[in-house]
């Protein structure tokens, strides 16, 4: 977050502060109020994109966790969404555990899940990881749509609705606090995870491995804590796609989900937290807004026979562009547009 | 011993088609270093190409393999120029995901003109079966296996005794070292992507003639990464090989298991393959690892 001009911290506490200005603070605030404006000012449609957006915030700061800061691709994604999906709705549904502690069991098991298809980055890195995810992936969404007895296969899964001391959740406004707060967690643990010594050996490793090898980052502990605390936060996305849409369907969980997420925190910008909210609202929201353009627009209703495939274009135009002009992403443009108003009316 | 027969021609001349399909997505990495995503969806537009000359237009069939190929040519040009010249030097997470982005790209656009509806593709190579070794076997699954033979003593004609398959190599094997040569590196990167399409004609009209012209051809594609990983991801005979194992494996997995478990067990061998020997059946340790 460098300014033009430098930095002039005097004091530890100040470098390590999560917020240094005043207009941070504002923005902030603001943030806040948008946060608590926003299940008023939408229809009762938006507010369902809107809770997912939510939802997939968690994920993509789980995968920017992995992808952006630890430097390891994972195409294994939609896999571990499964997990944490999967295991949240069968506890919930067969064994009758009570709403958090599922979410809880699944952002366990999701976390030892990761850590265990994790277990090849030991080995690998770049292309190789990103094909070994793949199998991963591939090899989790099998298990989920061939065990039968315990998943249900094909078929769909029921949840049932979740309750918290005896007060029903249940309705997208009530869910919209919910997945705000569970939002709003995964971001400031997040951004504070990145001001420990964990979060900079993910950094460390990231940009040198043998150089943080060489300055006492153990590489192979810390690829296995990256894939843990990451598969946490998807864990927790998964169990809460679940228990907010009260049916769990095998679908939802492909290689393509995978490849959206990555899409996500690059459209936004890797390593960075902010980035993995912008990418996640943009690459959810833009899809239903084209929809719903196509259909407002007369002009453009021919378009409508073609909609998925038009919608898959845009998506995969998307993260070329990105990738060819604005590799760091949206989290780029918008500090680029901070720093443009901060020095106006001079360039630099 | 029938179904044994039966089995090994099924899983051979899938084998043959993936290696086909590996080769492609070999010789862009061998050249490029790109890993190649969308070299399923290459196969998707050549199948439907070669549909569309074949079936809509009513020409002969070498008319479609000649248009497709044309095709092919084009689109590996257009895609090496305009998408992955701004990539080279960029991390190998951009790299992967402006391939990913392609194949979303490039299957919507086929997606958009021909629609979803799958189309049986017309009979070139005879059907009918014959007897072999007192099993009956699918007479196009040995057309198959001989067509993609062909191609690969092709390919490894152009490679040994062209000067562009010799320069090739040479970029392949040492870049700097190709470089100060005087070949042209973009001649050879243009090239990589061009021999990949054409690759991928002869590919996607064998799949689509197993398969039928659909959307399934992309998802075959997804099937490379085994074979390329067991092969190595820059040997063509590596890709020839890994595609004999991995279709052999699903093909005996399928007739003797069952119970859906082919579909998954070229992904168990890949990372089997991947935890105990990264490098490949074939390679010499070269991965770089931490």
């Amino acid at each position: 977050m460098g300014t033009a001009t430098g930095v002039y911290h005097t004091s530890y506490r100040a470098d390590l502060a999560l917020r240094h200005t005043r207009a941070e603070y504002l923005r902030l605030g603001l943030a806040l109020c948008a946060v608590v404006a926003v299940p008023f000012l939408v229809s009762p449609y938006w507010l369902t994109i809107v809770n997912q957006i939510g939802i997939a915030v968690i994920g993509a700061i789980g995968l920017n966790i992995l992808v952006g800061f630890t430097g390891l691709i994972s195409l294994g994604q939609g896999g571990f969404l499964a997990v944490g999906a999967y295991t949240s709705a069968l506890l919930a549904a067969k064994a009758g555990f009570p709403f958090p502690l599922d979410v809880a069991c699944a952002v366990l098991a999701t976390a030892a899940m990761g850590t265990l298809f994790g277990l090849p980055a030991l080995r690998l890195k770049g292309l190789y990881l990103a094909i070994a995810t793949l199998a991963s992936q591939q090899i989790i969404l099998w298990v989920v749509t061939h065990w039968d007895v315990v998943t249900g296969g094909t078929s769909a899964l029921l949840v049932p609705p979740a309750q918290l001391f005896g007060w029903q959740i249940a309705g997208d406004m009530t869910w919209y606090w919910v997945i705000a707060l569970c939002a709003g967690a995964a971001t400031l643990a997040a951004t504070n995870l990145m001001r420990t010594g964990l979060g900079r050996a993910f950094v460390a490793i990231r940009d040198h491995d043998v150089a943080a090898e060489v300055i006492g980052v153990d590489p192979f502990r810390y690829k296995l804590l990256a894939f843990l605390v990451s598969s946490a936060f998807v864990g927790l996305a998964g169990a809460l796609t679940a228990r907010y849409n009260l049916i769990v369907t095998w679908e939802r969980f492909t290689l393509d989900v995978s490849i959206l997420y990555l899409a996500m925190i690059i459209v936004g910008g890797l390593g960075s937290v902010s980035g993995a909210i912008y990418g996640a609202a943009f690459m959810i929201a833009v899809p239903v807004w084209i929809e719903e353009l196509s259909r407002n627009l007369s002009g453009l209703a021919f378009l409508q026979d073609d909609m998925p495939a038009i919608q898959q274009l845009i998506f995969g135009l998307t993260i070329v562009l990105f990738l060819i002009f604005e590799p760091r992403g949206l989290a780029r443009i918008w500090q680029r547009m901070k720093d443009y108003f901060r020095l106006w009316p001079f360039r630099y | 011993m029938e179904t044994f027969i039966q089995l090994s021609i099924n899983g051979l001349s899938n084998g043959a088609i993936l290696a086909l399909a590996a080769l492609g997505f070999v010789l862009i990495y061998k050249a490029t270093g790109v890993i190649n995503f969308a070299q399923g969806e290459f196969l998707l537009i050549a199948g439907f190409v070669i549909w569309f000359v074949l079936v809509e237009v009513g020409l002969p069939w070498f008319a479609g393999i000649g248009v497709a190929v044309l095709v092919g040519i084009a689109l590996g040009l257009v895609i090496e120029r305009l998408v992955l010249r701004p990539m080279v030097g960029e991390p190998v997470i951009s790299v992967i995901m402006v391939t990913i982005g392609l194949a979303a790209v490039l299957g919507s656009i086929v997606q958009i003109i021909w629609g979803t509806r799958p189309r049986p593709f017309p009979d070139f190579i005879p059907a009918g079966s014959v007897e072999l070794f007192g099993a009956t076997v699918a007479q196009n699954r040995l057309w198959a296996i001989g067509i993609v033979a062909v191609a690969l003593v092709g390919f490894a004609v152009f490679y040994t005794r062209s000067r562009d398959g010799v320069a090739m190599r040479a970029v392949a094997d040492d870049q700097q070292a190709a470089l100060a040569q005087g070949i042209s590196g973009r001649r050879t990167f243009g090239l990589a992507w061009a021999l990949a399409g054409i690759s991928a004609v002869f590919g996607g009209a064998l799949v689509a003639n197993l398969i039928g012209v659909s959307g399934g051809i992309s998802s075959f594609g997804l099937l490379v990464f085994p074979v390329v990983i067991l092969g190595r991801l820059d040997s063509v005979p590596g890709a020839v090989v890994g595609g004999a194992i991995i279709g052999l494996l699903s093909s005996y997995t399928g007739g003797y298991v069952g119970g859906g478990l082919e579909t998954v067990i070229p992904y168990m061998a890949l990372l089997a393959i991947l935890l105990v020997k990264p490098y490949g059946l074939f390679g010499q340790v070269r991965i770089e690892r931490v």
